[in-house]
């Protein structure tokens, strides 16, 4: 007999068929109705309209029909809540039922239904059965407790049941101990404030310890998890930990293998660094994650995630396995793909021949994805191990030869990188690589490319035909690509200046007058200004040796390896971010950080405090930031050979506007200044822009930035912003931050109609799509020519923001002094005029409160916001200021400031035809004097 | 924990769905078609896959996903152990894990997934409590519902296993044969370059039982070498404190049949491998090519080596393959461009081999490199490892069991590259 035939449907009327049986006396035909019921429910049909009648089925001695019954209950009872209730009297008579599976399959249906009224009914039920004498119905009745809480955490702990759960973790019975500890996670998980009463200490982990070798498999996990969560006391109790989880490694169940990698990995770092003790721990370590990789697949992967972890922490662990490594051509594309990290990570000299071979094999496959970055390994593999350096060229070239496009173009992007470690070693393949001009096209390769011509511009006698060749297409270019041509190109200027003049010309031309971008632009005016000024400093300047780029190029950052490494077996070790910043509803984010090493007796008690030392790991040398290429100035377009990033998100480009690329534009200051024998900027990195141009050092007050659209209004985006004044225009700060899991493009503002017509001066332009748990800094130019109507408040703007998830608005309040222009200065006699032109009943007074500045300072702060001090008078030992500013809608606002010697409370007295304005402008001269 | 577990047959349907916690609407499926439209083949899916709410987690085996949606911090290792362990169970029940034999035991599935799970925390997971608790489908229980009107497959009392110390086995176990058998399968993963050169060879071994014996038997299981097993997993009945100390396997076994270790032999204890390959692919332009394969034993200790086959995957471009084997057959499916030839036994005295022709798609390029050839063999009487079993004692019951021992070698993923 099978049970298809519930799937055939009688043709109508359906529902009413199956309510007229399950009204039936007879049992068997019942039973038979509800098991109907339930297969449509399988597949998805709604027969929620049953719910009184098989509800009526309940009162059963009949296991098997009970168990259906309440099955379609936890389906149900949601949207038939006031139904729900009528079960409530055969829970609560069940669980006192003599059989204690009746008991236990009470506790556990009654916790799957998730209605609140009848919850507060079940709590006396829950209570008893926590205390049952069967072990069986306890463990069941812990669990609910996980489930009571998910629907109403108030409720369980002000019903005591936290205590009752911690009460099992002490039970006689190992299976009881796992599900409270189970529960127990599950409930800190998202509730802080179970945390005190659930704390852990070495009596209960000494309890769980005892558990663990008793309990189910899946058991081991949840308490190997539990316990990797404390820190041990001193080393003593982290080796004594230890000890008793390693058996744990000799586990079938591959869940139970990586919890107790992560206690061990955890534990490991409390010991002493070369105790004995380590070591065996260390060659512990290795057979059960080699034994992972011949698990199935879907394991193999969320082993090799975590492998990458622990080979990054402690490489000795793994650095004779290599060979587990290497891939089998039938592998899943996810699999190959990590393993082939990993081999990098442990390539040595000792193994680089075996490596080499390998990945030039793996070069050869059909998996465009695995060959290209197999061809990466292997430049890696150069910069990696140096004496290997010359035997990987000479691979790249072979592969060269192949002329199989993406393995060329691959091959041209890491070289790049090679040159870069070794220079003056290997140019002599320049004609090699030259000869494969025609074929690329990814901008990466291009623009690679186009570095390497414009570094060895001297040994290229052709380099300028080739760079022209180049610059036919020069709009099209990706911005990269557009970037480096233009280093380039000034490169082979200032290394030949007779013949490339006219190319210099034109490629200035092009980057200044003919292009949007902010970053080509400003870059080529440097240059061109450099040039212009003194070709001397600009040789110093371009040509500067860069810093050599060292081997590691994709070390996770050691601070979040460590938290990492706490979150081995975890989802957040799969991702290899930490955890707060992508699970949901972690309220409790609580960061895990390694234990500090600490000698017996030294009692680090209360909260874990970071490592004091830098764990054993190596400090990560990784590419220097842009920040601190000092000399190498703006030629890092191409970022570092950082294989992974590149490999899981599209390159973040370093800058695109002035603003947001402050660290290049920084050296490019502090560079020029030092050049141009001027003073040091203070401050910002406009600071030093400005100064080349002639601007004012002095900065205007910028509000800091405040929120505008919390994350959970914006569906996961947040934006924060204020706004500024910079060179005469309005410039909105934003801050667009991505706290939803996916990534997030094309984003598009618009402003409703305001007070000063601001609207957008262009388009927002974010290049790259925005990844989840990443930021990112835009400063939108406005102007004020917009369509105007008046706002209450006045200075009240109305944003909308849209990206591929949603439109959101927002509105918020622009600042008055962002809108002061900078031609606000009123001669004198004007001044005088206008203020007694402007009626009596027109002038205000607002008091500033708490001022801690002398006159003088105060006007040069309000000068800096263009409020313009046109007189300064002493009357009767008080000092008047008597200012003007002028918005960008043209309204004029007088003021009068009085300052009384020893008293911080300056009056301010403004006037202006428009009355509307002043309390922004009381605002703002709030807001710029106590700045 | 898990919060909704999918099945998904090749077609992309839903056809169960089962939730744990409150009902997640099974478009959230759409993520794992996403991502499947974008695998090149049914097993490239990532086994985890984040979505703006949940994360997803699927294995694939035999044509079908089980998808499992988890919305906290959960191992994933421990959701993916799971879902192997719900189609072990799946198959363990009705013979074979498919669309058509779940569909058909809809309300055992239904009922075993329930009992599997509480919550998202897995409740009875052993195949022996499961057994207890929800009777499988079988002839025999066909017909006693008919004859005794009787139609429950629920058992009303508490399994005895659930709690005791031993879980995995139930009380009260009888035979009128007492009998215990123990399968030494080794399976050689490895990887042979184009000159004949081992790049890597590895043995992953298993110890299969099959115990049939009444009561409480206390079994202890000793090897003549043990000290080649340095990595291994223990099924949880066996005693980690006696192996460490004496090295013998010391359990209570479970009932009927399970695994009791799984070991793996790594690259650097030399492991011998059984055969070679003498090959010879060569493209030529003008839309042709030559293959040729002759098959020989290497380390073979006079047993005969049986079940040989090869599997050559060939680039698109080849259209056909017209060849002359000296035994067996071949087929080669021109869809998926896969040569198969089905050896059979290796005569060592006239070596098997396969000569003639590929003809390749007129306009294509000549391929670049040469296929990898996947072969597959068994070796039976024989360990490669050399792995061997000294003696099995018994304690705790008083009857003399039957006992045996069997050993089978054969290709894991071995891959000549050519």
């Amino acid at each position: 007999m099978t049970d298809s035939k519930y799937f055939t449907t009688t043709k109508k009327g359906e529902v009413f068929e199956l309510k007229t049986e399950l009204q039936s006396d007879k049992k068997e035909k019942k039973k038979e109705a509800v098991k109907k019921v339930i297969a449509s429910m399988t597949v998805g049909k709604d027969v929620s309209a049953l719910f009184p009648d098989v509800l009526n089925c309940i009162q059963t001695d009949n296991l098997e029909l009970k168990k259906l019954v309440y099955l379609y209950l936890m389906n149900y009872a949601k949207s038939q809540p006031d139904m729900a209730i009528m079960a409530v009297n055969t829970f609560v008579r069940d669980c006192e039922d003599s059989n204690p599976l009746i008991r236990a399959l009470a506790v556990r249906t009654m916790g799957c239904i998730r209605v609140d009224k009848i919850i507060d009914y079940l709590c006396q039920p829950l209570r008893n059965c926590l205390k049952d004498e069967d072990p069986y119905v306890r463990k069941t009745a812990a669990v609910c407790v996980a489930k009571l809480h998910d629907i109403n955490a108030q409720l369980v702990e002000d019903q005591g049941f936290l205590d009752q759960l911690r009460d099992l973790l002490s039970d006689s019975n190992p299976m009881v101990v796992a599900n409270a500890v189970a529960a127990i996670s599950e409930i800190l998980e998202t509730s802080p404030t179970a945390q005190q009463v659930l704390e852990m200490n070495s009596s209960t982990i000494n309890k769980l310890l005892t558990a663990l070798n008793e309990c189910t498999e899946w058991g081991q996990v949840f308490i190997l998890d539990a316990i990797s969560n404390y820190t041990p006391k001193d080393d003593k109790e982290a080796q004594s930990i230890c000890e008793r989880v390693t058996p744990r490694l000799a586990h079938a169940n591959a869940a139970v293998v990586l919890s107790a990698v992560k206690v061990v990995m955890k534990f490991m770092e409390m010991l002493e660094a070369n105790s004995e003790y380590i070591s065996t721990l260390v060659k512990k370590l290795a057979p059960p994650l080699v034994t992972l990789l011949s698990a199935e697949p879907e394991i193999q992967y969320v082993a090799l995630r975590n492998i990458n972890l622990v080979v990054q922490k402690r490489p000795e662990i793994l650095k004779n396995e290599m060979k587990v490594f290497f891939v089998k051509y039938n592998d899943p594309i996810y699999v190959k793909l990590e393993k082939l990290d990993i081999m990098i990570r442990l390539t040595s000299q000792a193994n680089i021949a075996q490596v080499l071979a390998e990945l030039k094999e793996y070069a050869t496959e059909v998996d465009v994805d695995f060959v290209r970055k197999s061809v990466r390994a292997i430049g890696r593999c150069a910069i990696k191990v140096e004496p290997a350096a010359e035997r990987c060229v000479s691979t790249l070239l072979d592969l060269i030869q192949t002329k199989v496009n993406y393995v060329v173009q691959e091959a041209i992007v890491v070289i790049k990188d090679i040159f870069r470690k070794y220079p003056n070693k290997y140019e002599s393949i320049i004609a090699t690589l030259c000869e494969n001009l025609d074929t690329l096209d990814e901008p990466e390769a291009r623009a690679s490319m186009i570095w390497i011509i414009g570094e060895y511009a001297e040994r290229i006698d052709n380099a300028d035909e080739l760079l022209e060749s180049f610059l036919e297409g020069f709009q099209d270019e990706n911005t990269q690509v557009q970037l480096q041509l233009l280093t380039a190109i000034v490169k082979l200027f200032l290394k030949r200046p007779t013949d490339t003049q006219d190319l210099v010309q034109q490629v200035l031309s092009l980057a200044t007058q003919d292009s949007d971008n902010p970053d080509l632009r400003d870059r080529g005016y440097i240059y061109w200004r450099l040039l212009s000024t003194d070709p001397a400093a600009a040789k110093e300047v371009v040509l500067a040796e860069k810093p050599l780029i060292s081997e590691e190029t994709d070390l996770i950052e050691p601070t979040l390896l460590d938290e990492l490494i706490c979150n081995i077996s975890s989802l957040a070790s799969v991702y290899h971010k930490p955890p707060n910043a992508f699970v949901e509803g972690s309220k409790s984010s609580l960061r895990k950080i390694l234990p500090p090493r600490s000698q017996s007796g030294n009692v680090g008690d209360d909260q874990p405090s970071p490592p004091a030392e830098a764990p054993s790991a190596p400090a990560a040398t990784v590419i220097p930031g842009v920040d601190s290429l000092i000399g190498d100035l703006l030629d890092m377009d191409l970022g570092g050979p950082s294989m992974q990033q590149q490999q899981m998100y599209p390159p973040q480009p370093t800058s695109q506007t002035p603003v947001q690329g402050g660290g290049g534009m920084d050296l490019l200051g502090e560079g020029l200044d030092s050049l141009l024998g001027g003073p040091a900027p203070s401050g910002d990195s406009l600071g030093g822009l400005g100064d080349i141009f002639g601007m004012p050092t002095a900065q205007s007050y910028v509000p800091p930035q405040e929120v505008w659209l919390p994350a959970s209004k914006g569906k996961g985006l947040e934006v924060t912003g204020t706004f500024s004044r910079k060179q005469g225009n309005v410039i909105m700060e934003l801050t667009f931050a991505n706290k939803a899991m996916q990534p997030m493009t094309g984003f598009a503002i618009q402003f409703n109609k305001n007070s000063f017509g601001l609207m957008p001066a262009s388009p927002i332009n974010i290049p790259s799509a925005l990844l989840p748990n990443q930021s990112t800094s835009y400063s939108l130019q406005l102007s004020t020519m917009g369509a105007v109507q008046r706002m209450d408040p006045l200075a009240n703007l109305q944003v909308a923001i849209k990206n591929n998830i949603d439109v959101f608005y927002f509105s918020c309040l622009v600042p008055m002094h962002a809108l002061f222009v900078e031609d606000g200065e009123m001669e004198k006699r004007v001044f005088l005029a206008t203020w007694k032109d402007i009626p009596a009943q027109n002038e205000v007074q607002h008091e500033i409160c708490n001022v801690q500045h002398n006159a003088d300072t105060i006007s040069q702060k309000l000068k800096n916001n263009n409020v313009f001090t046109i007189a300064k008078r002493n009357v009767e030992g008080q000092d008047m200021l008597y200012q003007s500013l002028k918005l960008t809608n043209g309204i004029w606002v007088l003021a009068e400031l009085k300052i009384q010697p020893n008293n911080p409370n300056f009056m301010l007295s403004l006037k202006a035809r428009a009355m509307d304005v002043y309390q922004g402008i009381q605002q703002a001269f709030d807001n710029i004097l106590h700045n | 924990m898990i919060n909704s577990l999918f099945i998904i047959n090749s077609s992309g349907d839903v056809f169960m769905e089962k939730h744990w916690k409150s009902v997640i609407h099974k478009s959230i499926c759409d993520y794992f078609f996403e991502e499947q439209g974008k695998a090149g083949s049914p097993e490239d899916v990532p086994p985890v896959i984040a979505t703006p709410h949940h994360y997803l987690l699927n294995i694939y085996r035999n044509q079908l996903y089980f998808v499992a949606v988890v919305t906290t911090e959960v191992p994933p290792l421990f959701v993916i152990e799971f879902l192997h362990r719900i189609f072990d169970t799946f198959e363990d029940y009705f013979t074979e894990c498919s669309e058509t034999t779940l569909k058909e035991h809809f309300v055992i599935v239904y009922e075993l997934l329930d009992e599997m799970l509480d919550n998202g925390f897995p409740l009875a997971v052993e195949s022996n409590i499961l057994k207890e608790l929800i009777r499988p489908p079988n002839f025999l229980r066909t017909i006693t519902d008919t004859v005794t009107g009787k139609n429950t497959g629920v058992s009303a009392t508490l399994p005895t296993g659930q709690l005791s110390n031993v879980p995995w086995r139930r009380t009260g176990v009888k035979y009128t044969n007492n009998e215990a058998y123990f399968d030494v399968i080794e399976e050689i993963d490895a990887i042979i370059d184009k000159q004949g050169n081992t790049v890597i060879a590895e043995v992953q071994g298993y110890i299969d039982c099959l115990i049939k014996l009444s009561g409480m038997p206390d079994l202890t299981l000793s090897f003549i070498n043990p000290r080649l097993l340095d990595d291994i997993s223990f099924h949880p009945c066996v005693r980690y404190k006696r192996w460490e100390s004496e090295k013998v396997l010391s359990f209570v076994p479970p009932d009927g049949n399970f695994r009791l270790i799984s070991y793996h032999i790594g690259a650097n204890n030399m492991v011998a491998v059984p055969l070679y390959i003498r090959h010879n692919i060569q493209y030529r332009e003008g839309s042709g090519g030559r293959f040729e394969v002759t098959i020989g034993p290497k380390q073979t200790m006079g047993k005969v080596v049986e079940n040989i086959s090869l599997e050559v995957p060939f680039p698109k471009s080849v259209l056909n393959l017209t060849l002359t084997p000296s035994q067996g057959k071949y087929t080669f499916d021109p869809v998926g461009k896969i040569l198969t030839w089905d050896v059979g036994r290796m005569d060592p005295t006239k070596l098997p081999s396969i000569k003639g022709n590929i003809s390749l798609q007129s306009g294509h390029p000549i391929p670049e490199s040469n296929p990898t050839i996947n072969m597959n063999f068994s070796i039976s009487q024989m360990a490669i490892s050399g792995i061997k079993v000294n003696r099995l004692d018994m304690y705790g019951e008083k009857y003399k069991p039957f006992k045996g021992v069997k050993y089978m070698t054969r290709a894991g993923k071995f891959q000549f590259r050519t």
